[in-house]
């Protein structure tokens, strides 16, 4: 097989990128209309008051779309849309993988241990 | 207000944010934080929460455009984001430890000073002849179309570039915004980078640092759907239109927008700052 190149690496990537930025819109988009259609005004965001506990994490998200509620829909979108940048490190791991580029395997792989810490920290 | 033109407003707004993000490599927040907390009155935390969402989706929808076009350094990028993703993990351990008021002060007086010190260098600095010895060795060099065709380039001052990143991570994990304007300025005036090499490995970096603080951000009840939904679309949208522009732009009028943005920052900063805001 012929070298994988930085630049064939590059490309798998953004097709990736696209796929997920049009997948996490697409579903935003979805969420988006059924929440406006059931919307009466815009809430108040002057005052913080958190959202509601099944948004924040993603076992309640996914339990609110499956009554199909516009909020959960929406912030399914979100996570979604989260991951792209986690798949895209992950992505670079293998692509580097495949160059066998030791050096970068390494840097890549830390970058994804730190990434997988703070959201793992986050979440708890 | 009702919700629909609430939303159709914040999506207007957002697509401007997804632009100019996408051009200067500082991503959504930039607009978005200002604009939802002065004009629409929205609560810092929920515009913090709005932000992080569309400096993600700035980073993924510009990502596909400078990839394609050979732009953005991977390698860069991924050698860098270490220094970033540990100063974020010691930014947020210091939040509680030291006041952050002083820090966005100072911040926007440094984002100030760097203004200056860009639009003194109208154009592109010149490109290294010299390939720096770490630079070669880890890598950090590469080539970018140009006028001229492909130019190639090779990273400088790679100690204190990395040093310059660990500082903007440290920043954004402290304040939650604005270390993209750090990471632009620590490519192009430390390391010596071709200016749009440095804007959209910035891009590119961006997404990562913000994904790191996403769940934070999430499990606090900051990102609203209602705010996020339209933020999130106009963003992607404006993003993809600002990476076109990018790619056939002149490197002099895109200094020009960063020095412009990176201005605006730094005045936010302080006031944010001096109000008790941050």
């Amino acid at each position: 097989m012929a070298e994988f190149t930085d630049k064939e690496m590059e490309i798998e990537i953004g097709q990736m990128l696209r796929i997920g930025v049009s997948l996490s819109a697409l579903v935003v988009f979805a969420g988006g209309i059924l929440y406006l259609r059931s919307a009466t005004g815009a809430p108040d965001y002057a005052h913080f008051h958190a959202t509601a506990e099944h948004l924040r994490t993603i076992a309640g998200v996914l339990h609110g779309v499956a009554r199909f509620d516009a909020a959960s829909m929406i912030q399914l979108g979100i996570l979604l849309l989260i991951a792209t940048p986690v798949v895209r490190v992950i992505l670079c791991v293998v692509g580097f993988a495949r160059q066998r580029d030791r050096l970068y395997v390494g840097v890549s792989a830390l970058v994804l241990a730190i990434l997988t810490y703070s959201l793992l920290a986050g979440a708890r | 207000m009702s919700a629909s033109s609430f939303s159709a407003l914040v999506f207007g707004t957002s697509v401007v944010a997804g632009i100019l993000g996408a051009l200067t490599g500082l991503g959504g927040g930039v607009v978005i934080v200002p604009v939802l907390a002065l004009l629409f009155k929205v609560d810092i935390r929920y515009a913090i929460g709005a932000s992080l969402v569309s400096v993600i989706a700035t980073s993924s929808g510009a990502a596909a455009a400078y990839v394609r076009e050979g732009l953005s350094n991977v390698r860069i990028g991924m050698f860098l984001e270490v220094a970033t993703t540990l100063g974020a993990l010691l930014g947020a351990y210091l939040t509680a430890k030291v006041s952050s008021h002083w820090i966005a002060i100072i911040f926007g007086v440094v984002l100030l000073y760097s203004a200056y010190s860009s639009y003194r260098q109208k154009g592109d600095h010149p490109t290294a002849a010299v390939p720096n010895a770490l630079a070669e060795k880890l890598q950090l060099r590469g080539s970018y179309p140009t006028d001229a065709g492909e130019t190639t380039y090779s990273a400088q001052h790679v100690p204190l570039g990395f040093g310059i990143m660990f500082g903007a991570g440290t920043l954004s994990g402290l304040l939650g915004i604005g270390s993209g304007a750090v990471k632009v300025l620590a490519m192009d005036q430390a390391m010596k980078l071709p200016f749009k090499v440095s804007t959209t490995t910035s891009n590119f970096m961006i997404g990562v640092t913000a994904a790191a603080s996403a769940g934070i951000y999430l499990a606090r009840g900051y990102v609203d759907p209602g705010l996020a939904m339209p933020v999130m679309l106009g963003v992607l949208g404006g993003s993809m239109i600002g990476s076109r522009i990018l790619v056939k732009v002149k490197v002099a009028t895109l200094k020009t927008v960063f020095v412009v943005v990176i201005v605006a920052l730094g005045a936010e900063m302080i006031f944010n700052g001096m109000t008790g805001r941050i």
